[in-house]
């Protein structure tokens, strides 16, 4: 069964299709890929999937529930969580902060609670805490000690991407979208970053769809790689499949395959 | 080696003359200003010092010593190197004072030849025999130059002494000044405690301090801010750095001692203090609410006093026998239950279709519903209900059993506003640090992105503007309690502002900055109607919280006492800088990541 | 790839708030069209039932008071869009809400009254009327736009770059600030404008429509005015500068455009404006005091928010359906629904206007006009 199926996904901005005829599926467990080169409608899909904006036409369908027309907290809260290209942290809260506020949709506690510092409020409050402590564990000793009561914007840029991962994760979703995790990062931090995406999948068992440019990174990773090209879907399947697929290689692929 | 930041002046004429005779246009206008909107005149009526100073002179003498001292400071650049300064900064600090002293005497002239009295309303005699000290033209223009000349050169020459000097001159002026303007309070304090001699001993007989208290008072400051400097910074700094439990108690016995103070001191004070008190704790009250919506979630509210007239009108109605359509005449304590209920109503109808708007068109619709709100109360459509123009008088006062509350026994007052007070600063301290506070602070950041990482937007706002409204209402009871009536001139949008102004300067999103904004603006200025500290202000407060405003924003727009994210907000460079400084290298935080990239090893196998 | 603007969600799932706003758009749409059925009915047949049903009492508007109540509610409204288009150009070139523009319009009006006061002091105002109508409004003209652009040089200019809640809060306390300085300059009296000549101010009709002179006066001022301005802003080099720089700050000064220059080009432009309309009000009206800018700038927001901010056009536009919708829609729609003393609820309609364009349609009816970057 997939986890989230997409039928004839249109969008259209303004009389131009960003997106057109885009038919995909992922299941559970899985790490797909999607490229093409710029302009293909590669974040409209992401932003399509998590709310941001309503398709023209088509249907989503998460679990086999239409996700269509929904507020992007909802779809959050079904479990479908994701970051940003160009990372949008919330800058002047603590790191340990951004990752607290992202379980917004797994908790309850309202005003009631927090005023009468109630047993569950304080239960509720110490596993927000402890979540979030374990979640930025994972990226190593980068984000925790110290640095959790610093500012995110104190943090570097390698470190903001990790962070944003970290907040993601924090919303305890099932299919996680990484739009370009890598860029802007130098080969060893790129290496190592490739190496958690798949502990993402065998440890925290989140589904993965990446946007990314970095063929390195996206033949070591996925499972499947779809190719979008001026919001079309051109080719589907593994890396060696599409990387060797002429319309591919002409639409895209031509000069990274040689830069390898 | 270094550069400068700026041309080396070869002589201490070699000024920047467009420059200085910039600020010294300013000075003489800024002066000019002041006496045609009447403050010399009308305060002179104050003393600060007896027969030598009044407040009125203060208030004209204070303007070349700022604008002197602010035309000589220069730019310090970091690593460039800045001139010294001396004789150069005192020449321009002169001759800033002297064109402004220049300006005010073609302003004597003017006055004595031509009678502009007719649009200006300060163009009056009284004016010229203030400012010629009533010795004649010659005189006072002479005089003014003079003095103002050597007022700049103070203001100037500030910058050349040691900074302890500084320090001594600073606390010695603030130290008199405050103790001159908190006459009635102090007077008010030692007839509590029995200390009517003190009173006497500094102050003269008809108010302001005697010339001697003056040197005294000033020569104790001197020694005490000698003998301090530097402890004062240094406690601050432990205290801010202590951390977990010692931190806790420390904030414990801070908190314990304003408690005891809050409860003991009001039984000692007499009623005009008491007054006070309650005036202050009312917009306390206000701004505690304002504070959650504004600091806390972003959301400019400045309609907000329509929840203030709401809970007055609830309480007027339900608990006064004059209400004229429907009287239960209930006990106040019953009636909040109802002001509750109503404040969550209205917050949420006019919350609903604001939320959603963008930031300054929320602000500009709420202040449309407070109009709207007023305009209704007003209205003789809903005159049979809630009394038109006339009100509901004859509200009671608060029967707790042993003791009744209203306004002719303000200390009882006092404590009423401080009971919600300290519920209201309860509720901002818990919501604060919780979920639902998290979620605000987060929206206030980056609202899309907040919506994608689950939070529901539109019902954590809604949750803000109702908690706020909640808060306001009760101020609103408070004051009905304490007035015995209301009316619809009691909620202008002129209350909206000024608690906007008191959250401002105090410091947005800052419990303890709230407070000393209401203490220090509604305490010493007063509020829209109640009079402050100082009553003399009374027509120019309005004015003063706009300077205040302008200022606060483009100087320091977190406040007085910044909350400490707030202050990181507005200025996140010099924090990166102070961290780089301090070695915690921001920013390029990852050189412990980066290292291995050099000698070739493989990174990132930390974990 | 160009990262599209996240644009807001057209479609969502309905949830409480959602309904509880169709609650009310249902509220306030149904309120409008019954008053204006009954109206309606009322003007036909008086005594029908569904005209009396709220208001036995009403018996309509004669054409002559329907139509008295229309020029009243234009020539007001001309002067809400003359205010209206300072808010909407630095709304467009600045991103901002300049909340002590009314202040502005203050200063002309208060000055226009110092100088007509000392024209009629010695006799001129009787003798040459239209002189000194030309020598106040340059007057007010020339003050207006002097404390927009100081307003502009020592309040805004050193936000610029800061988050945008900031010039806003900074604007208030600027109009704060004015109104309590003229206040101490001029005193707390309420000025009274010399009355007009008695052949420019009586009742003239033209098109079956009996108008006073004054009102006349207004509306060609107005016109006139607004034609200025179009010509500035569409036709010259100054305009099509302060265009780019509504576009994209950064962009306009790479093509070598000087844009402080601009911005307060833009604020003596706005400044200008209200002085004129400073001018009408106290023509009009014949009173200002320090408080006469607060509610007509506020009003002239609502206006230029129901134009379309940052739409020149519409602001003039919004101006004149706000001023007739306050002048007609007490007596149109509250009058027949029974509620007594409409005419204190004026205020109240002109605020209801602007919650109900910011509901159904919040970029105003002529659609706004501004950068993506204030759009958010």
């Amino acid at each position: 069964m997939s986890l989230l199926e997409i039928k004839d996904l249109k969008i259209t901005f303004g009389g131009l299709d960003a997106l057109s005829g885009l038919n995909f599926h992922i299941d559970e467990g899985e790490i797909v890929s999607v490229i093409g080169p710029n302009g293909a409608g590669k974040t409209t899909f992401f932003n399509a999937i998590s709310g941001l904006v309503t398709p023209t036409e088509g249907d989503i369908l998460f679990e086999n529930e239409s996700i269509v027309g929904l507020d992007p907290s909802t779809v959050t809260s079904l479990g479908i969580a994701r970051t940003f290209q160009n990372v949008r942290l919330f800058p002047n809260m603590t790191i340990l902060e951004n990752v607290m506020v992202a379980q917004h949709c797994r908790t309850s506690q309202l005003i009631y609670g927090a005023l009468l510092q109630t047993k569950a409020f304080k239960r509720e409050e110490r596993e927000i805490r402890e979540r979030a402590i374990e979640v930025l564990e994972f990226f190593g000793h980068r984000l925790v000690g110290y640095r959790m009561d610093q500012p995110a914007f104190a943090l570097s840029y390698a470190n903001r991407r990790r962070l944003e991962i970290a907040r993601a994760m924090a919303t305890q979703p099932r299919l996680l979208l990484l739009d370009e995790p890598v860029a802007g990062m130098n080969p060893i931090e790129t290496a190592e970053l490739t190496a958690l995406v798949g502990r993402l999948r065998t440890e925290w068992g989140f589904t993965i769809i990446m946007i990314e440019h970095d063929m390195k990174v996206v033949r070591d990773v996925s499972d499947r790689v779809v190719v979008l090209d001026h919001g079309v879907p051109i080719a589907q399947g593994s890396y060696d499949e599409v990387s060797t697929n002429p319309d591919v290689v002409e639409a895209y692929l031509g000069r990274p395959v040689e830069a390898n | 080696m270094s550069t400068l930041a700026a041309p080396m002046p070869s002589s201490a004429l070699d000024q920047d003359w467009r420059k200085v005779l910039r600020w010294g246009f300013i000075c003489g206008g800024t002066l000019i200003a002041l006496c045609l909107v009447g403050m010399p005149v009308e305060l002179d009526r104050r003393e600060i010092i007896e027969r030598y100073l009044s407040l009125g002179y203060l208030s004209v003498v204070l303007v070349p010593i700022v604008i002197g001292w602010v035309s000589a400071s220069q730019i310090v650049l970091e690593g460039f190197e800045s001139r010294k300064q001396g004789l150069f900064d005192l020449v321009t600090g002169l001759v800033v004072g002297v064109i402004g002293g220049g300006l005010l005497s073609l302003l004597m002239v003017a006055l004595d030849s031509w009678n502009l009295r007719d649009p200006l309303v300060n163009w009056s005699p009284k004016l010229f025999r203030f400012l010629t000290y009533e010795n004649g033209m010659g005189f006072g223009a002479g005089a003014w130059i003079v003095t103002c000349g050597v007022l700049g050169l103070v203001g100037a020459s500030l910058h050349v002494v040691p900074r302890i000097a500084r320090r001594i001159v600073a606390i010695v002026i603030i130290g008199l000044l405050s103790l001159s303007v908190l006459e009635a309070a102090v007077s008010d304090v030692s007839e509590g405690f029995g200390l009517e001699w003190l009173t006497d001993l500094i102050y003269a007989k008809k108010g302001g301090l005697t010339l001697t208290s003056t040197f005294v008072v000033g020569a104790v400051m001197a020694v005490v801010a000698a003998v301090t400097d530097g402890r004062v910074k240094a406690a601050t700094n432990r205290y801010r750095d202590m951390e977990g439990v010692e931190r806790q108690k420390a904030s414990m016995i801070l908190f314990a001692v304003v408690a005891v103070l809050c409860i003991v001191l009001p039984m000692f004070l007499g009623k005009i203090m008491n007054e006070l008190l309650a005036n202050v704790g009312l917009f306390l009250l206000l701004a505690l609410g304002l504070n959650i919506v504004v600091g806390l979630a972003g959301l400019l509210d400045l309609g907000y006093v329509a929840f203030f007239a709401v809970g007055g009108y609830t309480t007027a109605v339900l608990t006064s026998p004059n209400s004229p359509w429907f009287a239960p005449e209930l006990h106040f304590g019953f009636s909040l239950v109802f002001v509750v209920i109503f404040a969550i109503i209205v917050g949420l109808v006019i919350g609903a279709p604001v939320i959603r708007m963008r930031g300054d068109y929320l602000a500009i619709v709420t202040l449309g519903f407070g109009e709207i709100i007023r305009l209704l109360f007003l209205s003789d459509w809903l005159g049979p209900y809630f009394g038109g123009a006339q009100g509901i008088t004859n509200v009671p006062g608060v029967d707790l059993g042993f003791a009744t509350v209203k306004g002719t026994d303000p200390r009882s007052v006092f404590y009423l506003v401080l009971f919600f007070s300290v519920i209201a600063i309860y509720v901002s301290w818990r919501l604060q640090a919780s979920r639902l506070g998290r979620a605000w602070m987060a929206i206030r950041e980056d609202e899309q992105v907040a919506e994608a990482m689950g939070i529901n937007t539109v019902s954590a706002k809604l949750m803000a503007f109702v908690v706020g409204a909640v808060l306001a209402a009760f101020s609103g009871a408070v004051l009905v309690a304490k007035v015995g009536s209301v009316f619809p001139t009691s909620f202008m949008i002129l209350i909206s502002i000024i608690i906007l102004v008191v959250v401002i300067v105090g410091g947005m999103g800052n419990i303890a900055g709230v407070m000393v904004g209401s203490f220090v603006l509604i305490g010493v200025l007063g509020g829209p109607k109640q009079p402050g500290l100082l009553q003399e202000f009374q027509n120019f407060k309005l004015l003063i919280y706009g300077m205040l405003l302008v200022f606060m924003m483009l100087k320091r727009p977190e406040g007085l006492v910044p909350s400490a994210r707030r202050s990181r907000e507005l200025h996140q460079e010099e924090f990166l800088q102070d961290a780089w400084l301090r070695g915690d290298k921001p920013g390029i935080d990852d050189d412990e990541d980066a290292a291995p990239l050099l000698v070739g090893d493989g990174g990132g196998e930390e974990e | 790839m160009p990262t599209h603007a996240i644009t807001t969600k057209s479609a969502r799932r309905l949830v409480s708030v959602d309904r509880f706003l169709t609650f009310i758009r249902v509220f306030l749409v149904s309120v409008i069209v019954i008053g204006l059925l009954a109206f309606i009915w009322q003007q036909f047949d008086a005594d029908n039932p569904f005209a009396q049903w709220r208001n036995p009492g009403a018996r309509g508007l004669t054409g002559d008071q329907f139509k008295g109540l229309l020029i009243s509610g234009l020539s007001q409204g001309s002067m809400y869009g003359l205010i209206a288009l300072g808010y909407s150009m630095v709304y467009g070139v600045l991103g901002f809400i300049n909340f002590a523009h009314g202040e502005v319009f203050m200063v002309g009006a208060m000055t226009g009254f110092i100088a007509s006061d000392k024209f009629q002091a010695n006799g001129m105002w009787e003798s040459n009327f239209l002189l000194c109508l030309v020598l106040i409004i340059v007057m007010a003209v020339f003050f207006s736009t002097f404390t927009a652009v100081v307003m502009e040089r020592v309040a805004y200019r050193p936000l610029r770059n800061s988050p945008r809640l900031i010039p806003l809060i900074t604007s208030i306390g600027v109009s704060f600030f004015i109104q309590n300085f003229v206040l101490g300059l001029f005193g707390p009296s309420t000025k009274s404008y010399p009355r007009l000549p008695e052949w420019l101010a009586k009742q003239r009709s033209i098109l079956t429509f009996e108008i006073a002179g004054t009102r006349l006066l207004v509306l060609v001022v107005a016109a006139a005015s607004m034609a200025g301005l179009w010509y500035i802003v569409e036709r010259t080099k100054t305009g099509k500068a302060m265009r780019a720089v509504a576009e994209d700050k950064e962009i306009a000064s790479l093509m070598g455009i000087d844009v402080n220059r601009t911005i307060v080009t833009t604020f003596a432009v706005g400044g200008a404006m209200a002085g004129v309309g400073g001018i009408l009000w106290g023509l009009m009206f014949r009173s200002v005091t320090h408080m006469t800018g607060f509610l007509p700038g506020v009003k002239a927001f609502t206006a230029a928010v129901v134009g379309g901010i940052g739409n020149l056009g519409g602001a003039m536009a919004g101006g004149i359906s706000l001023g007739s919708a306050e002048s007609i829609a007490p007596l149109v729609i509250l009058e027949p629904l029974g509620v007594p003393g409409v005419s204190q609820l004026k205020d109240a309609v002109a605020f209801t206007v602007l919650v109900l364009v910011l509901l159904f349609k919040p970029s105003g009816l002529f659609g706004e006009r501004l950068s993506s970057e204030d759009r958010a």
